[in-house]
């Protein structure tokens, strides 16, 4: 069963992957995103890390689609048709990501994994205690830094949006 | 007795010129030149009590006036080659201080009245004070090369100065000839400098005065084109001296060094800094007598006599006042030279050498204020030319009396000080040289004649119609003269010889009184002729023109070295030597560096398309590249 | 661990994932649609990370939570490279990478 998901899954996910790269539409791109981003999501259910997961969904799949849809929809006609690459860059780029893929791929098959039998469920308590511990092993400082990055990038997002008032020195350099 | 508080009396100076130079805009003038008068007054005292202290007090052990030395090695090259920065009190050195001292605060004293509602009034107080930090540590050096680095000094304080006025373009070039030709000369000097360092091993003054010392005793062991080494190293040092001292032939930047402001002629170009020729040579004194018999010494004389000569001559013909001055301060320094080269080293021997040494103080004083009356004089009348003044003598009753008295210690009349020195010199010349001695008296002859020949164009002869009518300058100003012509007066009356010797042990100088009578009598001649050719209006100075001729147009003319010298290096040296190499250069050497520098904009050119700009590219070329070196790796790995 | 399923599989999904990613992030001309690239390629080693916590070091948390912070910074990442698109798009109208080519030599 968990096979035959998996699979499924995983085909979504490169097949919407290679349509979200390749698709003409804007919108279109995004909402392709978006089924790969769920994707993941049921990866991670799969391998029972459901907070992950709901993180994923919420985070990703609710915010940043949501944010990246909003300024699609700020600068662009719906209808408006995506410029392409020339061939040639197509297909170079192909290639040389084929290249890196094979590379890759023969790199993790002629690894031996040393994969620990288990099915150990991972409760959210688990991940919280070790977020704010401040023990050894404990994650309490980068948690604090991120909160912080986070304010940050909040603020810049703000001001950089918001932009230069737009006074009669600013026409003039348009 | 320690005498390490004379670093003060340099370094006060300094502290002067620093607060001066930086705080320039935002000090007043009146201020700044309390602070250069404060300064100097307080340098002037610490001089006047260590020459107290070393000629009365401490000085003398056995009868003989010791050396003494505070210094710190800067530059270590060998166990005895080494640099070194300090003071070294010495009769000559306090001498020197004393002049410089009296001098320079009087021109200071002098310059708050001269320079007042000058712009530049600040930063002329700020050059003054350089000069006289630069001066100090001259006459203090203890080894060859300190000396040189405030012989520079001097020489760059000097050429500000002459620049002063840098609006004018006559000042600017008068300025940069001073330079160029006093750093012409000075490159013998350098080159001295590093002979003697070579062959004796050290720059020390003691080591290398020192008569029974390595460096007199050893003078034979190395020769060069028949001379000894040692002596073609004090003839370059010489060189170096007598570019400073304005000797013939590397006269002719001291006539245009009059372009700068009076005060500075005073200091610089009459009293300190042109006599340090006359102290290089007395402070190597031992060496010129000792190495090869006084051959460089002899060449020193000469040099001496022949200046003497021929700025006297200039002297008589030119209607600049400034230019006459300087002419004869250029004659009174050939005359400190030739009696330097004319002096033995013992006892009364070194008549000619305490001689020197007494003139050059005398000189100071009654050059300084023959200047300083000029500057009073021009001040008054706004011009520098003979033929704009005549009959001062009612409108300005000090600089009159002063002038006078200056004219009359230089014509050498007794009983002012240019007497004694001058017969001093006189003697000594008679006593080894006879040529030197004729060519000294008619000198004086013709020093008392172009003298007073000014002296009358001045304060007597036919009243020029004055557009303001002239004016007595203010206090500032006539202290000063006042204070100097006393010291003319009295200057001639210190027993010189007690104090001032080659030897340091001091001797009894006595009048030489049918010499003195001569020159005393050449003098009064002198004198009588200028009174009778300028005293009243008479062509009799006309006729003399007229009778010379020819010659009298060479000689107004400077005997055409100026041109001379321009014809050599514009002439010769630009188109013939410099003009070829500088084509060398451009074509060559430049075109090298030219063509590989336009052949890398070429390229540059080329491969900037590379540059698109866009990220994509960027990232792509990344990608890329990764992922051959990853392969590149793996190939290397598995094999 | 999901029953059946190698971890070998896993990766290749990841890595197929990444190089779709690269793909786009290259050839696509669009600012929106390379942020979109970027997103595919932050996701595909957000969940290598995870799966090689779940089937290597079941007993540690340390990928699941580097993962979280990947994803905070993903979101902030987001949002500010959406700002500065929006603002690109004040200034000059465009949001395409032609015409954003001021580094140009």
């Amino acid at each position: 069963m968990e096979r035959i998901i998996f699979y499924s899954i995983a085909l979504i996910m490169v097949v919407f992957a290679i349509a979200s790269v390749t698709s003409r539409k804007m919108l279109r791109s995004v909402i392709y995103l978006l089924f790969v981003l769920c994707g993941v999501a049921g990866i991670y259910f799969l391998i029972d890390y459901n907070f992950l997961a709901a993180i994923q969904l919420t985070v990703y799949a609710g915010g940043i689609i949501v944010l990246i849809i909003f300024s699609v929809l700020l600068v662009h006609h719906i209808e408006m048709q995506l410029e392409i690459a020339k061939l040639s860059r197509q297909i170079l780029t192909a290639v040389a990501c084929m290249v890196g893929l094979g590379i890759f791929l023969t790199t993790i098959y002629s690894h031996e994994f040393n994969v620990v039998e288990n099915s150990r469920t991972t409760t959210t308590a688990d991940i919280g205690s070790k977020l704010l511990s401040y023990e050894a092993g404990g994650f309490i400082l980068p948690f604090e830094v991120i909160s912080v990055l986070l304010l940050a990038a909040m603020i810049g997002a703000i001001i950089i949006a918001k932009g230069a008032k737009l006074t009669g020195k600013n026409d003039k350099a348009l | 007795m320690n005498f390490s508080y004379i670093i003060l009396i340099p370094l006060i100076p300094l502290v002067v010129f620093l607060l001066l130079g930086i705080f320039n805009q935002r000090i007043k003038p009146a201020v700044s030149g309390y602070v250069g008068v404060l300064g100097l007054l307080t340098s002037t005292l610490l001089s006047f009590y260590t020459a107290y202290q070393y000629f009365f007090v401490y000085g003398k052990a056995n009868g003989v006036y010791q050396t003494f030395v505070e210094k710190t090695v800067w530059m270590n090259f060998t166990e005895t080659l080494a640099i070194d920065m300090g003071v070294l009190v010495d009769p000559i050195s306090v001498m020197m201080l004393i002049v410089v001292s009296i001098v320079s605060l009087m021109v200071h004293i002098y310059s708050r009245g001269y320079m007042k509602g000058d712009d530049g009034y600040t930063k002329f107080f700020a050059f003054l004070s350089l000069f006289s930090f630069s001066m100090y540590g001259l006459v203090l050096a203890t080894n060859l090369f300190q000396i040189y680095i405030f012989w520079e000094l001097v020489g760059v304080s000097s050429y500000l100065l002459i620049g002063y006025y840098y609006t004018k373009p006559s000042a600017v070039s008068a300025a940069k000839k001073a330079f160029i030709v006093t750093r012409f000369a000075d490159l013998g000097f350098l080159i001295g400098i590093l002979i003697v360092g070579y062959y004796t091993g050290t720059y020390d003054f003691e080591m290398l005065n020192n008569p029974e010392g390595n460096a007199i005793l050893n003078w034979a062991s190395t020769s060069f084109m028949g001379l000894s080494v040692l002596t073609w190293a004090l003839i370059l040092i010489f060189i170096g001296g007598a570019g400073k001292s304005a000797m013939f032939p590397l006269h002719i930047w001291l006539p245009d060094a009059m372009e700068g402001p009076t005060p500075v002629s005073a200091l610089i170009h009459a009293a300190t800094m042109v006599v340090a020729g006359v102290f290089l040579v007395a402070r190597l004194f031992p060496m010129y007598y000792f190495v090869e018999n006084g051959f460089a010494l002899n060449i020193v004389a000469y040099v001496g006599a022949f200046s003497a000569l021929f700025a006297a001559i200039i002297a008589v013909t030119q209607t600049d006042i400034k230019r006459v001055l300087a002419f004869s301060t250029m004659s009174q320094l050939g005359y400190m030279m030739l009696a330097l080269g004319v002096s033995g080293y013992d006892g009364h021997e070194g008549l000619g050498y305490m001689a020197s040494m007494f003139h050059l103080f005398a000189h100071a004083m009654f050059k300084a204020l023959l200047f300083l009356c000029a500057g009073s004089v021009i001040h008054a009348v706004h011009s520098n030319y003979l033929k704009d003044m005549g009959g001062l003598r009612k409108y300005m009753p000090i600089t009159n009396i002063t002038f006078l008295i200056a004219a009359l210690a230089i014509a050498g009349v007794p009983p002012f000080a240019g007497f004694f020195s001058k017969d001093e010199i006189l003697v000594a010349a008679f006593e080894h040289n006879k040529l030197i001695y004729f060519v000294g008296v008619f000198v004086a002859g013709l020093t008392a004649f172009y003298m007073f020949r000014i002296y009358f164009g001045i304060f007597w002869g036919k009243e020029t119609k004055y557009e303001h009518k002239p004016h007595e300058s203010p206090i500032s100003m006539t202290f000063p003269l006042m204070v100097l012509a006393l010291l003319s007066i009295v200057g001639g009356f210190i027993p010189f010889s007690k104090f001032v010797t080659a030897d340091k042990a001091g001797f009894e100088a006595h009048l030489n009184y049918p010499l003195a009578a001569v020159a005393v009598g050449v003098g009064l001649l002198g004198i009588g002729l200028a009174w009778a050719f300028y005293k009243n209006e008479n062509n009799l100075a006309d006729k003399m023109v007229n009778f010379f001729g020819p010659f009298y147009k060479w000689t107004s003319d400077k005997f055409y070295f100026d041109e001379i010298y321009l014809f050599i290096t514009k002439k010769i040296l630009f188109n013939r030597v410099s003009a070829p190499i500088a084509k060398f250069d451009k074509k060559y050497v430049d075109g090298t560096m030219v063509g590989i520098g336009n052949k890398t904009v070429w390229t540059s050119e080329k491969i900037k398309s590379l540059q698109s700009g866009k990220v994509q590219d960027y990232a792509f070329a990344f990608i890329a590249g990764v992922v051959v070196l990853v392969l590149v790796f793996i190939y290397m790995w598995t094999n | 661990m999901i029953p059946g399923i190698s971890i070998y599989e896993i990766l290749t999904i990841t890595s197929i994932l990444f190089f779709i990613g690269v793909y786009g992030f290259i050839t696509r001309k669009n600012l929106i649609s390379i942020l979109i690239s970027v997103e595919l390629i932050l996701n595909a080693s957000v969940i290598n990370f995870v799966i090689i916590n779940k089937y290597l070091y079941p007993d540690m948390l340390q990928g699941v939570l580097f993962s979280l912070f990947i994803i905070a910074v993903a979101a902030a990442e987001t949002a500010l490279a959406v700002s500065i698109i929006i603002g690109l798009y004040r200034q000059i109208s465009s949001v395409e990478v032609k015409d954003v080519e001021t580094m140009k030599y």
